[in-house]
């Protein structure tokens, strides 16, 4: 038996047939008539503690009531107004513990508002037909460059090119989108993100410049030299590592990867999947990761994470959907090493508990699981932008996050940041949109703008 | 069991659930299973003098509100459409195949007294309990002089009621027209002229809405649209006072009232029967659902009956017209304020924002910073219209607070008419 034997990972575990129903949509869109009777249920609340709840202040009950009144360019322009990304957003945000949390239906009926499929409801036409709802302010002459073409970035580069700003946006990926485009569950998404993306640039003003990565074949210093204010959006593009024996061997790899490979394969037949699948982690990449794999015909799917579900950061709605897909989770238990002889065979994980001062520790408790594949997702991390040139342009971090003030300017003068890369809030696709919606504000004022760069 | 039969002007039915005449009560066919259902009885769909009249396609129009699909129904639909004989050959041999149904008879003829003297003959011989007359309908036939046209007059209304009672023995209930500024002018008018009873209201007169594609009125024939009789749940508060305004006018004593207009549940027929009506007749609820409705308003009525203690339906006919009073007679002493039950309250600030935009400033939104709801009593009128925009059952409710004692407009010291007491 030659090593390579050993992993059971392999294409076409399905057919294709079972595939296309396995990544249809997760949550299909309302019609009209489930629509109205969805948005019907909204109190129409005043100060509503939806809105509050909402990193970017969408006014939804103003929407919610325009969807009843037929007015859907009047709804979709509250979302998209607040929240250029609010398509995507209407999609991935856990809105169990945003919006829908907060919806006071949930008090006496424990049932909130559907307030991310009426948002997906008010804002799928404008993507489908690419109808542009904002304009261009008068041409300042002035330039700003975006690095990152994640979600921080292009709300940035949409508000600022609104503003009336010329903006370059540049991505180390080939696509723009970020995470939207190369990191989130293709059922949460299909064709969505590129779709979006195409209808926020025809606002006019943004230039695209993929393959371009910090560091590399683009400089913070001549950014800044040729441009009048630079944002950065730089995500997580660093991925943890487990540091433990075995992590070289072959069928280890980085969960974030394997949902990129995902979501850039034009056909899942394709697509070699392991049969035993181990996924570590309990975050939105470790689920989106374990249910995938899954849905690519894994025989068996184990999510491992150290701690109890509640500390994951996967919400419980997540969690819960993980479960009904078919992936086994385990709490409490640590990887210790993994096992194989070139490929992976097994991976060994010790039980924890909370010690006495409240820290995690090894029970002295050991698991052995079986599995042809381990994805990693426990985390990633700031590759922090290095100075070069003559060195002034040092960007301070801070707990590995870039450190900005309230107005997410960095400490190089000029240079703005948001999103995951600063870790204002939370790391969320919504929190990243309203970073860079507030950074192209300051950055607006900055260049003589009145302050208000989007609206 | 409660005793649900019905006497009205001597018409018996087992229950007083009557369809309305209408599409539904339009032939054999629809009425025998409106009998089978259970109903007890129908106002046949209005007859007219033959040649018969001719009906558009596209008839209905409705008013849909927040997921209601039939709020308000209105119709351009005329009298029955098929030829006199035939009517009358069906209302025979209904009626006597359902002896125990209330057959009562709806016409339309031209105001004049050979065409009643005409009709009435034909239809009497029929068997039927009643008829109906039609000075109603506000759409087509009043362009022709009949319908509204004739109810809308009260010397006519008058006149007609005589005709009928001369030329027939049948029980003679005069259907009434709400397009007037006062219905007891109309009711008086049937009362002098002889009529058994009265049934109210027909239809409103309305333009439902306008399709902006078309750019016309709907329901809309050929790009055309007209004026048509509005009905369904959205009319019924205002059946509710007319059926009251009559049933306290001491000028039309005991005037027996059938009430229509919006009636599709026990609750309904409860209160207008409250306020005085003999019975109630029923449409648009069952062209909406169907004629099984009925089964609910049966068991509904007999056991609301049953836990009041009311035996039969003259137990609690017309014992809420006492206290239909004018509003100079209420007392002004009487004060109420709102209460907000805080483990009900879900927060939503419907209440606050309706109190501080459009009445007294007397809600407030936020106690030590968070959001919290809380009456400022010197403000609040108890005035309810926060308990009615609260969404949730029983949150808000209001108390009584004031002391006791009675006084009313008529001798406030605000009232330049005010009766001086004497001390």
């Amino acid at each position: 038996m030659s090593r390579k034997d050993h992993a059971d990972i392999a294409p076409g575990r399905l057919s294709s047939e079972q595939l296309a129903r396995n990544f249809d949509d997760v949550a299909p869109p309302l019609d009209r008539q489930s629509a109205l009777i969805a948005a019907q249920r909204c109190y129409y609340c005043y100060d509503a503690p939806c809105i509050q709840a909402c990193p970017t202040g969408i006014d939804i009950p103003s929407f919610i009531r325009r969807i009843t009144t037929d007015n859907l360019r009047g709804a979709a322009t509250d979302i998209l107004g607040a929240n250029v990304l609010g398509g995507m957003c209407a999609r991935v945000c856990p809105t169990e513990i945003l919006c829908e949390g907060s919806c006071v239906r949930n008090t006496a009926e424990s049932q909130p508002v559907q307030i991310g499929a009426l948002q997906r409801y008010a804002t799928d036409w404008v993507f489908e037909t690419n109808t542009p709802l904002f304009e261009r302010a008068p041409a300042s002459g002035k330039r700003a460059a975006v690095v990152g073409a994640g979600p921080a970035g292009l709300s940035c580069a949409h508000a600022l090119a609104r503003a009336g700003h010329d903006v370059t946006v540049f991505d180390a990926k080939p696509k723009p989108g970020g995470l939207n485009e190369y990191g989130i569950a293709e059922y949460k998404v299909l064709e969505f993100a590129a779709r979006e993306i195409e209808w926020l640039l025809s606002v006019g003003g943004i230039a695209w410049e993929g393959n371009r990565a910090l560091g590399e074949n683009l400089h913070l210093a001549d950014l800044r030299r040729d441009y009048d204010a630079v944002f950065l959006g730089l995500g997580l593009s660093g991925v943890n590592a487990l540091g433990i024996e075995g992590e070289a061997l072959a069928g280890v790899r980085n969960a974030v990867d394997f949902i990129a490979d995902l979501r850039q394969c034009d056909d899942f037949t394709q697509l070699p999947v392991g049969r035993r699948v181990v996924v570590i982690g309990g975050g939105n990449t470790a689920i989106d990761a374990a249910i995938q794999s899954k849905k690519l015909g894994a025989e068996s799917v184990t999510m491992v994470y150290r701690r109890g579900s509640a500390s994951m950061s996967a919400t419980w709605a997540e969690q819960e959907f993980a479960k009904t897909q078919g992936v086994t989770v385990i709490e409490w238990a640590q990887p210790r090493r993994i096992l194989g002889d070139g490929a992976v065979s097994a991976i060994e994980f010790e039980y924890t508990q909370l010690d006495e001062a409240g820290r995690l520790a090894g029970s002295g408790d050991y698991l052995m699981l079986a599995a042809d594949t381990v994805l990693k997702a426990i985390g990633q991390s700031l590759l922090a932008p290095r100075a070069n040139g003559d060195g002034s342009a040092v960007i301070e971090t801070r707990n590995g996050r870039i450190v900005v003030n309230a107005e997410f300017e960095t400490s190089v003068r000029g240079v703005w940041a948001g999103g995951d890369c600063v870790g204002s809030k939370v790391d969320l696709t919504v929190q990243a949109v309203e970073d860079g919606k507030r950074a192209a504000r300051a950055i607006h004022a900055r260049l003589g703008g009145n302050g208000k760069a989007e609206n | 069991m409660a005793d649900l039969r019905n006497n009205f002007v001597g018409v018996r039915s087992p229950n007083p659930f009557w369809l309305a005449s209408a599409p539904p009560t339009d032939k054999a066919y629809n009425v025998i299973r409106a009998f089978e259902a259970g109903w007890g009885g129908v106002v046949w769909k209005t007859l007219g003098l033959d040649p018969h009249v001719v009906n558009v396609s596209s008839r209905y129009g409705a008013v849909q509100w927040n997921g209601q699909r039939i709020a308000g129904l209105n119709n351009i639909e005329l009298i029955t459409d098929r030829p006199l004989q035939v009517n009358l050959d069906e209302i025979r041999q209904v009626k006597r195949d359902w002896p125990d149904r209330a057959m009562i008879v709806s016409l339309m003829v031209p105001c004049d007294e050979a065409s009643w003297k005409y009709i009435l003959p034909m239809v009497e011989d029929t068997g039927c309990d009643a008829v109906e007359l039609n000075f109603g309908c506000p759409h087509g036939m009043s362009e022709r002089g009949m319908g509204s046209a004739v109810g809308q007059v009260p010397e006519y209304v008058e006149q007609v009621a005589r005709w009928v009672k001369q030329h027939s023995r049948l029980p003679c209930i005069v259907k009434l027209t709400p397009n007037i500024t006062d219905i007891r002018h109309s009711a008086r008018a049937a009362f002098r002229g002889g009529a058994d009873a009265v049934s109210l209201i027909n239809t409103i007169n309305s333009i439902v809405s306008v399709d902006l594609d078309l750019m016309a009125p709907t329901p809309t024939v050929d790009g055309k649209g007209t004026h048509g009789g509005y009905c369904g749940p959205a009319v019924k508060p205002i059946a509710l006072n007319m059926v009251a305004e009559i049933a306290r006018d001491t000028e039309t004593p005991n005037l027996p009232i059938s009430a229509i207009g919006g009636i599709g549940t026990w609750r309904d027929a409860a209160e207008f029967m409250a306020l005085g009506a003999g019975n109630v007749q029923v449409c648009t609820a069952a062209m909406h659902y169907g004629f099984r409705i009925v089964d609910d308003m049966i068991a509904g009525l007999s056991n609301w009956m049953d836990q009041k203690g009311y035996r039969t339906l003259e137990d609690f006919r017309g014992r809420a017209v006492p206290n239909v009073t004018d509003w100079k007679f209420l007392n002004l002493k009487y004060d109420i304020k709102a209460r907000i039950d805080q483990d009900k309250c879900i927060k939503c600030g419907l209440c606050h924002i309706a109190c501080e935009d459009t009445a007294h400033q007397a809600i407030l939104k936020e106690k030590d910073g968070k959001r919290h709801f809380e009456v400022v009593d010197s403000e609040c009128v108890g005035c309810n219209l926060c308990m009615h925009v609260c969404p949730v059952d029983n949150c808000i409710t209001m108390q009584r607070v004031d002391e006791g004692g009675y006084a009313n407009w008529t001798t406030h010291p605000n009232n330049p008419s005010s009766v001086k007491e004497t001390a």
